[in-house]
């Protein structure tokens, strides 16, 4: 897919971006359009400034300087209020789940949308079961507790929290991290359907190859708070840049140094 | 003289981050009071934090009552006898009772048991993202983890403290009654002699102040947490033993303001 969609407004637009935490830049000067329905994949190593770029968008961290448009509204310059509308119009799936662990499955599912008053609490336990059934777990799992499940199933009510308000916009911070494989490819294949189902437009970030290769449409490479790659997620394996075939191929030698000190 | 440039350097350091962190923390205590008054309301959050508060403090909160008037009895008894004033026993419990041991037990006991489980539990959803997730449910954090908790403390320390003044008095009584061979009648009216609306009132009007310290504590250590179990563990410490120290704190200057003259 072309990077340069000049004809539709990209869903998100971030332009040079810079966040720094004392004297180290996390985010150095991000610029990045996100075409509306694309899947996007943002690969990168530990520390590379993936989570600190989603949360920037999502509002949970405000940047230095630059600027993030989500259809042309500029995010960082909205009133509080605004903010919360936005935020509210985007799904979160977590890396560790971060279900709420006082509560049962059923109550975080439907916690969205009890939140905006679209449920009353008799009809959420029912709403639950039908959304539940949605990452294909029974109804039943809605009245168990979050530590009472596995790992998979942690993140299968991650993702049915996730898209309940059926959000237009998707992050995925780490889908498959801690799965085993085939787990992690039944998480994959859960978030393609549901992102086509929502019509939704997605950002993903990950370090997991097979992963980005299943959910995205697109992809990018974050190394040092820079982007220093972009183009076709089916190309990831054979991108001819030298920090993406190291990255992919999983090489000691190359561009990309491991700071072991910081 | 590098050694002294670099003493000054360290206090003024030491200074600002002190003025910088008492700021933080008003300006949070300020956040949470506000959002107490607007809604939406938590409702369920707030009873279950009441109730943890309140209720399951009654059997620690109590006992701690009914010994500390005992042991009051006893040792006002040993100091007075030489004196010939033991009929003063009942004036000194129920006023060491409603005016200082009251407010001041239950809150060390409630900072123990409920500030350190306020800050080990939103510590805990700090470091796990949940306080972030809560935010991506438009959900506000401050609204839903910290003005219920605040509220809860301020009603239900109080309420506490009701309950530990009249145990405190009960345990005197009982001390006094049974083992020195007062008259229970002659001791209930020195007692009611002895003690004023006043002394009650100010006794609650701490009790509110803690309840809201203690709370305002375990909230703010647990929201500021970062990095793991380690520092849920230090958030906890902290949040009990700064909650304690100021209790006691404000527990000089409220008594300075209403009982020095």
């Amino acid at each position: 897919m072309d990077q340069s969609m000049t004809s539709a407004p990209p869903k998100i637009r971030i332009r040079d971006l810079h966040k720094s935490f004392g004297d180290k830049k996390v985010l150095d000067g991000i610029s990045l359009d996100v075409p509306k329905g694309t899947s996007f994949v943002i690969i990168g190593g530990s520390g590379s400034g993936k989570s600190v770029l989603l949360r920037c968008i999502l509002g949970l961290m405000t940047p230095d300087s630059g600027s993030i448009e989500i259809d042309g509204e500029d995010v960082l310059a909205a009133s509080a209020r605004r903010r919360d509308q936005l935020r509210s119009e985007i799904g979160m799936l977590f890396q560790n789940g971060a279900l709420f662990d006082s509560l049962p499955v059923w109550e975080n599912v439907t916690f969205g949308l009890l939140a905006l008053n679209k449920l009353t609490r008799t009809t959420a336990r029912a709403k639950a079961g039908a959304i539940l059934e949605q990452v294909g777990l029974a109804p039943s799992v809605g009245d168990l507790f979050p530590s009472e499940l596995s790992g998979g199933m942690q993140k299968r009510v991650g993702l049915a929290r996730a898209i309940a308000a059926q959000p237009n916009i998707l992050f995925f911070d780490e889908p498959t991290t801690g799965l085993d494989p085939i787990m992690g490819a039944v998480i994959d294949g859960l978030i393609v359907d549901c992102v086509k189902k929502l019509g939704s437009t997605a950002i993903a970030i990950t370090h997991d190859m097979a992963s980005a290769q299943r959910i995205g449409d697109e992809a990018a490479m974050l190394y040092k708070g820079r982007l220093v790659w972009q183009g076709a997620a089916a190309s990831l394996m054979h991108s001819g840049n030298d920090y993406v075939d190291q990255f992919t191929h999983g090489r000691r030698e190359g561009p990309i140094t491991m700071e072991l000190r910081r | 003289m590098d050694m002294v440039l670099d003493l000054v350097a360290r206090t003024g350091r030491a200074t600002l981050s002190l003025i910088r962190s008492a700021g933080a923390l008003a300006l949070f205590a300020l956040a949470g009071l506000s959002h107490i008054m607007r809604p939406p309301f938590y409702g369920r959050v707030f009873i279950r934090t009441f109730m943890e508060t309140g209720f399951f403090s009654l059997p620690v909160v109590a006992l701690t009552a009914l010994f500390s008037g005992g042991v009051i009895a006893l040792q006002s008894y040993t100091g007075f006898a030489q004196y010939h004033a033991q009929s003063a026993i009942a004036g000194i419990v129920v006023l060491a009772v409603t005016r200082e041991l009251g407010p001041v037990l239950a809150g060390l006991m409630v900072a123990g048991r409920v500030g350190a489980a306020m800050a080990a539990q939103i510590g805990t959803m700090r470091v796990t993202d949940q306080i972030d997730a809560l935010s991506t449910l438009s959900t506000n954090p401050m609204k839903y983890l910290v003005a219920p908790r605040l509220l809860a403390g301020m009603i239900a320390l109080p309420l506490l403290v009701l309950v530990a003044d009249v145990l405190g008095v009960a345990g005197g009584f009982t001390v006094a009654v049974v083992k020195l061979g007062f008259s229970p009648t002659a001791y209930i009216t020195a007692t009611m002699n002895s003690v004023k609306v006043m002394d009650v009132t100010v006794g609650l009007v701490k009790a509110a102040l803690f309840g809201f310290l203690i709370a305002l504590m375990g909230c703010y250590y647990g929201y500021n947490s970062k990095g793991g179990a380690e520092g849920v563990g230090s958030a906890t410490t902290s949040a009990v033993v700064v909650a304690s120290i100021l209790l006691l704190a404000f527990d000089y200057l409220i008594t300075d303001l209403f009982f020095s003259q």
